[in-house]
């Protein structure tokens, strides 16, 4: 019991640590005026969520996080940056517009919404805790799934990916146009 | 399940998701705007995993990695298209980019 509550008690202030970079450097990434220090502090977003994932016993969606988003697209934003070169745009310059104000209303709202629909809808549902056996989560039960009950959404991906590829292509090709 | 339940997480997935449309709509930069949807776009995986946790059923974190790949596709493209932009000289401003407009 006592050992219980201690691991509930570490459980909670990983959680709070967690939660608050998250949104800390959500924050961060949506106010910094350069385009690099943004880049920089979605790395700790997705670092601060992929251990809210390992808390939601998630584990190989986190090692995944972690290796597509930091390994693979920040290298590619950084890599842009540093191609286009620092343009710094002030986000809140000259006081704020009535555009900034109704963007930040329409985002409170949203938020607002979002909540109120969970409270509305789950909020008792979703409080109490159950548990799930020990293989939720793994590599190897992500592939059985991916491999069995969900194929179509697994070969779609990989099209997308794919079509993404080719576009990409396309779009970085130096093709000279007549006249 | 030991620490905070589900609606805790998905407020701070709501909080994430609000975050990124302000930068979505805020921002000029198409940089900083493409940021900003990777944060609504993991906003989104958090609830879905947070909501396959309580659950206990696997089709939310399959929906979660098919998100991660629809997020690298978007910014594959959506880099593409300002290394495109840049290399034309034009203003790496969202809102002079209005050549399409009807």
């Amino acid at each position: 019991m006592i050992l219980a509550s201690a691991g509930n008690i570490v459980v909670w202030m990983v959680w709070i640590g967690a939660g608050f970079a998250c949104l800390a450097s959500g924050i961060a990434v949506v106010s910094f005026s350069n385009p690099f220090y943004s880049a920089l502090s979605l790395i700790g977003n997705l670092g601060s969520l992929a251990v809210l994932y390992l808390l939601l016993s998630a584990e190989f969606v986190a090692a995944a996080q972690v290796l597509v988003y930091a390994g693979a697209v920040m290298v590619m934003f950084l890599f842009v940056i540093a191609y286009v070169g620092p343009r710094v745009e002030t986000p809140w310059a000259g006081g704020p517009s009535w555009q900034a104000v109704g963007a930040v209303l329409a985002a409170g709202s949203i938020f607002l919404e979002i909540i109120v629909a969970v409270a509305l809808k789950a909020g008792g549902r979703l409080s109490h805790s159950d548990h799930v056996n020990a293989t939720f989560g793994t590599p190897g039960w992500i592939g059985r799934l991916f491999l069995t009950d969900h194929l179509l959404a697994f070969e779609i991906t990989s099209i997308v990916l794919l079509i993404a590829a080719v576009g990409g292509v396309i779009l970085g090709s130096h093709t000279r146009r007549a006249g | 399940m030991l620490g905070p339940g589900v609606a805790w997480y998905l407020c701070v997935a709501a909080f994430l998701f609000g975050t990124g449309a302000l930068g979505v709509i805020v921002r000029r930069n198409p940089i900083i705007v493409l940021l900003s949807l990777e944060i609504m776009l993991n906003g989104g995986n958090l609830a879905l995993i947070a909501v396959a946790r309580h659950a206990g059923n696997g089709a939310g974190q399959i929906f979660a990695l098919a998100v991660m790949a629809v997020a690298a596709s978007e910014v594959c493209v959506g880099l593409g298209l300002v290394v495109a932009i840049n290399r034309k000289r034009l203003d790496l401003d969202v809102d002079k980019l209005s050549e399409l407009r009807g």
